[in-house]
């Protein structure tokens, strides 16, 4: 059984996996990080986003396996201890979720657009940038608002 | 997924060895073949992780040609300062594949290895006659693409760089799938001068194909009323539950006169 040695979240991990075991179920099934979730799993809603090496990827799309050396932050990581995340908070503020399922995806997403695009997003630009994920209750409305917020929000020296 | 055997080789000789054994199948950015295996659509007995060979995602000008490696990613090259100004088609086309964390992971060379007929990369490298290097030999794009999902590369042949020839002007219009954002149709004109090349994915049921009468007019004249009364013939047009054959045809003709547009003429 092949071992992956990575960073999760700032802490070094070593897991014994399944050649075939999957970077989702390396986090959710051995690491318990149960934030990242599997909506569709087949590559299509975004539920299981992750970075890797300070990309936003779809972990159901990537083997544990390929996971090896790599630094990986999942939701559960971008909190600072009680205080949430800029994006968490704004998120929260602006009722970007209701059943919130898809919302770790959305997070991963968005933080990684801030860190693509810059902190002043205008809707399109963030509507583009979802394409990735899906929310089945919102109807995206708030998501975008609080992206638009959350992204503002970073720019006064949150990490991630 | 069935299980398999996972091989992470250092170096392109190791993995061509690896390659060279039955049911093995080479893994770059993974967004077809996970899927594929995860649905058991295929199942292999080995896996030849091409992630742990430095070097081969490298992006570079040379001289009258753009050179990127074929594991350079889709969001790499959508990005890319040289890409963007050596061949802004190309950067655009990437910019439009997937959603943006296939695009972080999905790679050239695993895209035009797969040769999806709706893929978009095929487009590009017909598209501009791109010759493709593998650690074997040097294959034009022309006799590259063989058929749905068929490719000229034999086993234990991996391929390391796509070499793009810089047109004059160029441009990639795509009608994608509303939900996967694959192709319907998209075509990609390139004007050389001496030679215009029109390559049109999504539409055809062997995959990309060149679209030589346009070519010819284009030839005469690069603008977009040169593909005036072009019809594009339904035989062999792919026909499916997203779009019929003669719907895809006319979309042929839609995407290359807004691509020659796009482009300039």
């Amino acid at each position: 059984m092949p071992t992956v040695t990575m960073t999760v979240n700032g802490r070094n991990v070593s897991v014994d996996v399944e050649p075939h075991t999957l970077l989702v179920q390396a986090l959710r099934e051995k690491l318990r990080l149960t934030g990242t979730h599997v909506g569709c799993d087949t590559s299509q809603c975004g539920a299981c986003v992750v970075h890797v090496n300070g990309r936003a990827i779809k972990s159901c799309t990537m083997l544990a396996v390929q996971a090896q050396g790599a630094d990986v932050i999942t939701i559960e990581g971008l909190a600072n201890g009680s205080k949430l995340h800029p994006m968490q908070e704004a998120f929260r503020d602006n009722h970007g979720l209701q059943c919130g399922f898809c919302t770790p995806g959305m997070i991963m997403s968005a933080v990684d657009i801030v860190k693509r695009k810059g902190n002043d997003l205008d809707e399109h630009t963030i509507r583009e940038e979802l394409e990735g994920n899906l929310c089945r209750c919102t109807g995206y409305h708030n998501i975008v608002k609080a992206i638009a917020a959350g992204a503002k929000a970073m720019k006064s020296g949150a990490r991630a | 997924m069935h299980t398999f055997a996972y091989h992470r080789p250092a170096n392109t000789r190791q993995a061509a060895a690896l390659l060279a054994k039955k049911e093995t199948k080479a893994l770059a950015g993974g967004q077809t073949l996970l899927p594929a295996l995860k649905l058991r659509l295929t199942s292999v007995d080995n896996v030849v992780d091409l992630g742990g060979i430095k070097g081969l995602d490298a992006i570079q000008a040379k001289g009258r040609n753009l050179v990127v490696g074929a594991m350079a990613r889709h969001a790499q090259v959508a990005t890319s300062p040289v890409v963007k100004k050596a061949l802004p088609a190309l950067a655009a086309l990437a910019e439009q594949i997937g959603d943006p964390h296939v695009r972080n992971a999905g790679t050239l060379g695993g895209s035009i290895a797969n040769n999806d007929p709706s893929a978009d990369y095929p487009a590009a490298c017909l598209g501009l006659g791109a010759t493709i290097v593998t650690n074997k030999r040097k294959i034009p794009a022309d006799r590259f693409f063989k058929g749905l999902f068929e490719t000229a590369l034999g086993r234990g042949e991996i391929i390391l760089q796509v070499v793009f020839p810089l047109p004059k002007c160029a441009a990639y219009m795509k009608f994608p799938n509303p939900a996967s954002r694959f192709a319907l149709v998209g075509v990609f004109v390139a004007d050389f001068g001496k030679e215009v090349r029109v390559a049109v994915t999504g539409a055809g049921e062997d995959g990309v194909f060149r679209a030589k009468d346009m070519e010819a007019a284009l030839k005469k004249k690069f603008t977009a009323a040169s593909l005036d009364g072009i019809k594009v013939p339904t035989r062999g047009i792919m026909s499916d539950i997203h779009a019929d054959a003669a719907y895809r045809a006319h979309l042929v003709g839609v995407m290359a006169k807004r691509a020659v547009a796009a482009a300039g003429g």
